[in-house]
């Protein structure tokens, strides 16, 4: 076999570890959807915020010191601790709660019924508000997010594939920090799907996503399931979070894998989160393979850029309804 | 009272379908035209044009451009970014071929020619809808961008990836590139946001408007009584990028001088249009003139506010405009998801009826 076809191999392998970064952002958007058929643009930025919300409250930062400073004259930054990984974790998710309570208090309870374009839009609003506010009370600094994942290329992995080739092939190449967050992706994805099965809660979230008024007249809360849905969501986005942020540190550009998510979740259909899975492999392998065989040789590179947007869209001309979407049917 | 159709009576066809009917409209625009043309002139600071009236007229071109597309025929894009740099681009490439073309051939054609790139991503769209659509205008935005900085023939092999606007005289002033005249670049930007405006507006109340209407409100319906979609929704998509072009080209000759795509024309200027035409209204000529005025002005009055006034840090405003502008767009959909155009309607009839109550 020739160096290439192993390296061809190995950049197989990243797509799929990088198609599940993307389907971690994707799931969220997926739950929000389903439950509440609105499109939440600010999926990324609320990865953001729970991975500065994380940053923070570990290295005892002062909410909002520099505006504080600003405003008083004073000179505070930090409390002086630092927390342990896990309370720090536990303690972001009580944030996303309240934020889910007050995106459900102030935004989404005066939107019921409005056309799905204006709630996409006020999910924008929403993830500019989310973005100021998050710089504003963490400060915009890139900052760096340890909570133990081991990071680096895995040993285990290369030295038991090394074998496959000849003299020159040391064994494939795989980031632990990609390892782990396909491992946890797995869990998650297994315990969204539990959840939605087996409790009283999650068919209640079913019942929702099947038809919000027939829900309502059997005595569902429509309100009580959004801020269910909106913490969920809030959790998916803490660890999408963590591992965006233990890649390549907490910084504004975590923000856009928002946008990446997108055309993950047009492959897959916005109501499947198998969808969503399958979305982000067929994505994350076909941007790095069409980048290893045409982007580098003939085009420049980084072509990551837009790959994945063309791709969605000429799938979206034979297929509007996506990989698992239901099929649209329309009536005048 | 102070504004009423009462007492005005038609004895024409032609007075009749006149582009604004009500005389007291009629005299307000061509006031303000006055205004805008011979007096603002002569009063035009350098800091006044670059902060807040270029952007405002430069700006309120692509968002007449974008609610074109938006708001008169409901196709959702996110590429206007893309589709600016196309124009920029395009000026660029004109400029430098014809050295001796007048700069209003060369904004007007760099329109023309990102309405053709606007007609082939416009494709798409005669399959796919609504949120999907917006997606795959992404593609527009991230792969022409990409194109701008790939590939060196369109940014004649320099060798810092930039254009720059040459400069050139007409009537011995200079006309474009970064040593125009505030009150030249103004009067320039103005002749092309008035006519275009007055075009949008009649374009808008013509057939053509009322076929992008009713595939707005409709497709499958507007199909079924006789529009065809594919003229209709090309011809927004083609109209839409002719002005978006043109904002471009602009944007590159006369405001910045020297651009390169990535920064200029990212996804963000996509975004900052597509709020201009929410908070101004979708669907309303007057609404993308007064998103774009608000989008415009707000920052900088902001940035007054806090950097000048409070003298708070610099970062520290920033982070306060994402916050404002983000709480301003929730808070304007809550309350009046019709925006501006819908405010200034209410004030209207209130007018008719002033001042008694009934």
């Amino acid at each position: 076999m020739p160096a290439e076809f192993y390296y061809g191999v190995e950049v197989f392998l990243n797509g799929l570890m990088a198609g599940v970064m993307y389907s971690l952002v994707a799931l969220g958007f997926v739950l929000i959807f389903k439950a509440s058929g609105i499109f939440n643009y600010a999926q990324g930025v609320m990865a953001l915020f729970a991975a500065m919300t994380l940053v923070g409250l570990q290295n005892g930062q002062i909410p909002f010191a520099h505006l504080i400073n600003a405003a008083l004259g004073t000179e505070v930054h930090h409390f002086g601790w630092t927390l342990p990984a896990f309370v720090a974790i536990i303690m972001t998710l009580g944030v996303m709660l309240i934020f889910a309570l007050l995106v459900e208090k102030f935004v989404l309870k005066h939107l019921v019924n409005q056309e799905p374009i204006i709630l996409f839009m006020a999910t924008i609003g929403l993830a500019y508000f989310m973005e100021g506010f998050g710089d504003l009370m963490w400060n915009s600094d890139v900052k760096k997010l340890d909570v133990g994942i081991p990071k680096g290329g895995n040993i285990w992995v290369e030295e038991s594939t090394a074998f496959l080739g000849g003299e020159d092939f040391y064994g494939f190449y795989l980031d632990s920090l990609d390892i782990s967050a396909a491992l946890i992706a797995a869990v998650l994805v297994g315990a969204l799907v539990a959840f939605s099965q087996y409790t009283k809660t999650g068919r209640a979230l079913r019942a929702v996503a099947d038809d919000h008024q027939a829900a309502l007249s059997v005595g569902i809360s429509l309100r009580t399931i959004w801020v269910i849905v909106w913490t969920i969501a809030g959790f998916v986005a803490l660890i999408a979070g963590i591992m965006w942020g233990s890649k390549s540190g907490v910084q504004f550009s975590l923000s856009l894998i928002a946008l990446k998510a997108l055309p993950v979740l047009i492959l897959g259909g916005f109501t499947s989160i198998p969808g969503a899975i399958i979305g982000g492999f067929i994505i994350g392998v076909g941007e790095k393979m069409f980048e290893f065989l045409i982007g580098v040789p003939f085009l420049g590179g980084a072509t990551e850029n837009w790959f994945a947007y063309v791709l969605a869209m000429v799938f979206l001309v034979f297929r509007p309804q996506g990989l698992f979407g239901e099929k649209i049917i329309e009536r005048v | 009272m102070l504004y009423r159709e009462v007492g005005e009576f038609k004895t024409s066809y032609k007075s009749d379908q006149q582009t604004f009917p009500i005389t007291s409209d009629r005299l307000v625009v061509l006031s303000l035209i006055f205004i805008a043309f011979f007096i603002i002139p002569f009063f035009i600071t350098e800091y006044m044009a670059s902060a807040i009236v270029l952007p405002f007229l430069i700006f309120g071109i692509a968002a007449l451009g974008l609610n074109i597309l938006t708001g008169y025929c409901g196709q959702v894009s996110l590429g206007s970014g893309g589709f600016m740099a196309v124009g920029a681009y395009a000026c660029y490439k004109i400029m430098t071929s014809f050295p001796d073309l007048n700069i209003f051939f060369c904004v007007i054609l760099s329109g023309l020619v990102t309405g053709i790139v606007g007609l082939a991503f416009g494709l798409p769209s005669l399959r796919i809808k609504g949120f999907y659509l917006a997606v795959s205008t992404l593609a527009a935005q991230f792969f022409l961008v990409w194109a701008f900085t790939k590939f060196p023939w369109f940014f004649n092999y320099s060798a810092s990836g930039q254009i720059t606007a040459n400069e050139r005289l007409m009537f011995d002033i200079p006309v474009s590139g970064a040593n125009v005249a505030a009150p030249i670049a103004y009067l320039i930007c103005l002749i092309f946001f008035v006519s275009l405006a007055l075009i949008a507006r009649n374009l808008t109340r013509g057939s053509l408007g009322r076929k992008w209407m009713a595939i707005r409100d409709m497709d499958i319906a507007a199909e079924i009584i006789g529009v065809n979609p594919l003229t209709a929704k090309l011809s927004a998509f083609c109209i839409s990028s002719i002005y978006i072009g043109i904002s471009g080209a602009l944007l590159f000759c006369l405001y910045f001088g020297a651009v390169e795509a990535g920064d200029a024309f990212g996804i963000d200027k996509s975004f900052l249009i597509l709020f201009m035409i929410i908070i101004g209204g979708l669907g309303s000529i007057f609404g993308s003139i007064a998103g774009a005025a608000f989008l415009v002005a707000m920052p900088v009055i902001l940035k007054n506010i806090m950097v000048d006034f409070l003298a708070w840090p610099v970062d520290l405003a920033a982070h306060f405009e994402f916050l404002i502008i983000g709480a301003l767009i929730v808070f304007i959909l809550i309350v009046e998801p019709h925006g501006f155009a819908m405010l200034w309607r209410i004030i209207k009839e209130k007018l008719r009826l002033w001042p008694f109550p009934h």
